[in-house]
């Protein structure tokens, strides 16, 4: 098992190169090439199909749980390649963990949710600090504090999404992959992930696909635009500073997309 | 089409400046007819008239605001309709210029034009047909036309120049002249302001079709403080 403690600070938090991902013998993602800035949120836009959630969910090796994918290419996390098969999925999960589009939180009690991730990691003692640390950090602690022994199951979907948000930044990852964290939520509860993610994005980078282009727009600092191919594989369009390429984008496909003129 | 409303509210915005532009300069042309040719009758009408053209411009500016607010338009469509803020406000300040004059021609009632401002005619002619080519511009997102339109603004310096020098020595040689003459090199100079704000159109044309902002630099910028 290769080294993945923290490693000095580098200027980017991943780095992929030439990725493809299949499924059997489609290729979904074709020759990928993005360096995600460290600190910062980087949102994947693109029309449905076009292969964003299988590249972000490549980012933790999460299509490793799809039978039959296989990813070529690399993605070099703290000076490591995490797709190299000596590498075991679930230490990186660790640290590049992910919230989904449903909230889903595990049907047991709130102070739980949070507990369990940092359990199985090992982290035995008094957990309280940490699970108060992290709900305080995902701006729920304040909702949650007086029934914390109550079932997650009984938050509003608003609350359960914060709550997959404090389970994942737990056990302290370094990135946090979203994959459309907001779609299933309502506008305020909407504003309220995306005013935590902003505060996240002290602390740590934040890769989140979004259907939303003013979601985007609004809490990105970069945007890769990621368009389907005639063979249907999503490739990489344009990638850049969200301010840039949402006011005078470089590619006239990605004006068309952000337009709304196709897609 | 994808964006057929927003693709329409854009197009009815696009003539709504174009009818604006109209409407100034049909106000600027009498303003200076109207003092040329001392008419107080019409320099009151053109006066009153910037009601509308004020009407006109809140009207533009609020369906640019509802444009932006329940179609979210990005990219292009973003600037165009950014500019159609910025400029409708460009053509509604040139309106109050208009009104400027037919101000100074009510003021200046009953006395004789200064031989000096039969210039004014040309320099005003030149300025509107600068102005009806900018929004021509504008609309269609011609930026070459928009770049060389800027470089005509030397002939409207030249004449406000020849205008400004010719009332001084008026002055110089009538000192009673001296406030009605100050009067009259306002409305020259208010032609002259009017050409400046041609550029900042024709600069918006340029920001719609690269998405740079620049300003054109004048040539007569002779204090070249940089």
């Amino acid at each position: 098992m290769e080294n993945l403690q923290r490693s000095s600070k580098k200027a980017y938090a991943l780095i992929v190169r030439n990725l493809c991902v299949y499924y059997d013998q489609f290729l979904a993602v074709k020759n990928i090439n993005l360096n995600i800035e460290r600190n910062k949120i980087t949102a994947i836009i693109g029309s449905s199909g076009c292969g964003k959630s299988t590249l972000i969910r490549s980012f933790n090796r999460m299509n490793d749980l799809i039978p039959n994918t296989h990813t070529t290419g690399s993605i070099i996390f703290e000076e490591i390649d995490i797709l190299k098969e000596t590498i075991k999925p679930v230490k990186i999960r660790g640290r590049i963990g992910m919230v989904f589009q449903k909230p889903n939180p595990f049907p047991k009690s709130i102070y739980d949710n949070i507990a369990w991730g940092l359990r199985i990691n090992g982290l035995n003692g008094n957990l309280d600090n940490l699970v108060f640390r992290a709900l305080k950090q995902a701006a729920l602690f304040d909702d949650v504090k007086d029934k914390l022994d109550h079932s997650a199951l009984s938050l509003t979907i608003g609350q359960q999404q914060r709550l997959c948000i404090a389970r994942t930044i737990a056990v302290k990852p370094e990135i946090i992959l979203m994959d459309e964290p907001a779609s299933a939520l309502d506008p305020i509860a909407t504003l309220r992930i995306e005013d935590l993610m902003l505060d996240l994005a002290k602390d740590y980078t934040i890769i989140i696909v979004t259907h939303n282009m003013q979601q985007a727009a609004r809490i990105s600092d970069y945007t890769a635009f990621i368009n389907m191919d005639e063979d249907q594989a999503g490739y990489l369009v344009e990638y850049g500073k969200t301010k840039q390429l949402f006011t005078n984008p470089r590619n006239q496909i990605t004006e068309d997309y952000i337009t709304g003129r196709f897609g | 089409m994808a964006r057929e409303q927003l693709d329409k509210r854009i197009k009815k915005l696009r003539k709504d400046v174009q009818t604006l532009e109209s409407m100034v300069r049909k106000a600027t042309q009498e303003a200076v007819h109207a003092l040329i040719t001392r008419d107080s009758k019409q320099a009151k009408k053109v006066y009153l008239n910037d009601k509308k053209i004020n009407k006109k411009r809140f009207q533009i500016e609020r369906d640019c605001l509802i444009t932006i607010a329940t179609q979210q338009p990005m990219a292009t469509d973003l600037r165009i309709l950014a500019s159609l803020l910025e400029v409708s406000t460009e053509l509604e300040r040139m309106g109050d210029y208009a009104k400027g004059i037919a101000r100074i021609n009510l003021l200046t009632g009953g006395k004789p034009i200064l031989p000096p401002m039969n210039d004014l005619v040309e320099m005003t002619e030149i300025t509107v047909d600068m102005l009806k080519r900018s929004v021509k511009a504008f609309v269609r997102e011609d930026a070459e036309a928009a770049r060389k339109i800027p470089k005509e603004d030397d002939k409207v310096d030249e004449i406000f120049n020849k205008i400004y020098h010719g009332l001084v020595d008026h002055m110089g040689k009538d000192p009673e002249s001296v406030n009605h003459a100050n009067h009259l090199q306002w409305a020259a100079h208010n032609i002259e302001r009017m050409s400046d704000r041609v550029i900042n159109i024709c600069e918006r044309t340029i920001f719609i079709v690269t998405g740079e902002m620049h300003e054109i630099e004048e040539s007569d910028d002779e204090w070249n403080l940089q």
